[in-house]
């Protein structure tokens, strides 16, 4: 079994701002995703959302605000998994909650230090 | 009580308590002098009540006994240093005076729960702990602890002797462990105490009354914990909550025949109120703080399972839980559970989907699990995994489940 970083993309403007409903509708599609992948015992690390907004920076001390919400593919969040295989991995990925709202999955196999 | 009922009873009571009290005082090395004595102190007693009639206070007359033997161990032992080692070593000869056999209330508790952290130490393992805790905490005979595990006498005396031998080497020293230890410590000893319920819970030995001592024992075990202050950790009630829970279904979950009578077919009137409110207080004890382990997840769930009624809630709170549950920890039936929630919080076809993806083949909860599904939307499919199920089912109790659900749905087909 190898470790594959998901890397969660997506467009803010296009999550819903709805009702407390809503949004807690949206958790529970995250919570039972989530479930569903650590039920086959292929949860390496849950990891974590990200808070939009932050800084960049580069060199020579330049900070920069950002990246900015407009963005269309902005990182929203990471989860590591277990699987044999990339296409594995990818199979892991279907029924990720980010499609619902135009986002998408980037699928990485870790290296090993 | 009679007598020939009160021997076996205070055996059971007072036989861990002389062993945890004497094995203190002897040091770890010397755990089984400590059980001889317990023995012998037993053996005295079915003897001399037997002709002489119960003493006034039996509890009493066993611990002067016993500390009389031990005395009288401690002498010749003395004796046998003063002969031997005194001329290489002087130090060897210092424990001549005589001791002070210390069975108070306070220190009863304070070596069986010393002796808890010493049997769950990291070196033993899992298996070989539950046994010597039966053995040593809850005063079981070998051939008790080989049924309940469903193995000879044999094994478990080989097992028990290498623990032993472990304990030795590694110098395991009877004592609290310190402040910054305690918590890992604590640790392996809740799991321990988990499995030692879970043996008496789950386990398919055919005797009944047995496997509720083991729980009643782990439970007992249990309380000890809650009841010193270092030890009163929110995990340990949260644990305690969970055995609650679960032990208040012991009359509902076998029948007059002794055979398992399923969740969903139980008596609700047969379920334990009391135990089931005591669950509740252990429950709300365990949220003091914010860590939240995997007993506090299971003792939820197993609140949620006190309500026989199904509820959305019910069943969206269960799945959440078994969410929780699985990334801290996974296991094939927490996996197999959250699968049965989903299907009640969100349908049978997700439910069908993720089960298949668990692909537990060798597994016949896995089969019944998706027989269970299938019933009603393709019941060829259900039949067939009810049939693996059936294969690969060990017990006779599981085996009468499954051809029961196979009979259903050959009359349905019908």
């Amino acid at each position: 079994m190898k470790d594959f970083l998901f890397v969660f993309r997506n467009d803010f403007e296009n999550i819903p701002k709805g009702s407390p409903e809503e949004l807690q509708a949206l958790t529970k599609k995250w919570m039972d995703w989530v479930g569903g992948i650590a039920a086959q015992n292929k949860l390496s690390d849950r990891g974590s959302s990200l808070a939009s907004g932050g800084k960049v920076v580069r060199p020579n001390n330049v900070v920069t605000d950002g990246p900015y919400t407009e963005i269309k593919e902005l990182i929203g969040g990471y989860t590591i998994v277990k699987a044999d295989s990339i296409d594995e991995a990818v199979e892991l990925a279907s029924g990720c909650p980010v499609f619902n709202y135009g986002g998408n999955v980037e699928v990485r196999e870790i290296n090993v230090m | 009580m009679e007598q020939q009922e009160l021997i076996p009873h205070l055996f059971r009571t007072e036989y861990r308590k002389i062993t945890a009290v004497l094995c203190k005082l002897f040091g770890i090395s010397h755990i089984e002098i400590a059980e001889d004595i317990a023995s012998d102190t037993f053996l005295l007693a079915s003897e001399t009540w037997g002709h002489k009639g119960l003493p006034e206070n039996p509890v009493a007359w066993l611990y002067k006994v016993a500390s009389n033997k031990a005395k009288d161990y401690f002498k010749r032992d003395a004796l046998f240093h003063q002969k031997i080692v005194a001329q290489i070593s002087n130090s060897f000869a210092t424990s001549t005076g005589e001791i002070e056999i210390d069975l108070s209330e306070k220190n009863i508790v304070d070596s069986q729960l010393q002796m808890m952290f010493a049997i769950c130490h990291p070196a033993i393992p899992v298996n070989a702990q539950i046994g010597l805790s039966l053995r040593i905490l809850c005063g079981f005979g070998i051939e008790e602890i080989a049924d309940a595990f469903l193995t000879n006498k044999e094994t478990i005396n080989k097992r028990l002797f290498r623990a032993k031998e472990t304990l030795r080497t590694e110098k395991v020293k009877i004592e609290f462990p310190n402040k910054q230890e305690i918590n890992k410590r604590l640790e392996i000893v809740l799991i321990t105490l988990y499995l030692l319920f879970n043996e008496g819970y789950y386990s398919s030995s055919q005797n009944i009354t047995l496997r509720q001592d083991l729980c009643l024992e782990a439970m007992r075990l249990t309380h000890l914990l809650i009841e010193n202050p270092s030890t009163d950790e929110p995990s340990v009630n949260a644990l305690m909550s969970l055995m609650c829970f679960h032990a208040s279904r012991f009359e509902a979950r076998t029948d007059k025949n002794g055979d398992t009578v399923l969740y969903q077919d139980q008596n609700t009137d047969l379920w334990n109120k009391e135990l089931i409110n005591k669950g509740m207080d252990y429950l709300s004890q365990a949220s003091r703080g914010d860590e939240i382990s995997k007993y506090h997840l299971e003792a939820n769930i197993a609140y949620w399972h006190t309500i026989k009624e199904d509820t959305g809630q019910k069943w969206e709170s269960i799945l959440q839980l078994y969410n929780q549950l699985l990334q801290i920890e996974y296991s094939p039936m927490a996996a197999l559970n959250r699968t049965y929630a989903l299907s009640k919080a969100n349908g049978k076809p997700e439910a069908i989907i993720a089960a298949e993806k668990l692909k537990l083949v060798d597994n016949h909860l896995f089969h019944s699990l998706l027989g269970e599904l299938y019933t009603n939307i393709d019941n060829v499919k259900a039949l067939m995994h009810f049939k693996d199920a059936l294969k690969l089912a060990k017990s006779a109790a599981d085996k009468t489940i499954i051809s029961n659900k196979i009979g259903e749905l050959s009359v349905q087909s019908n």
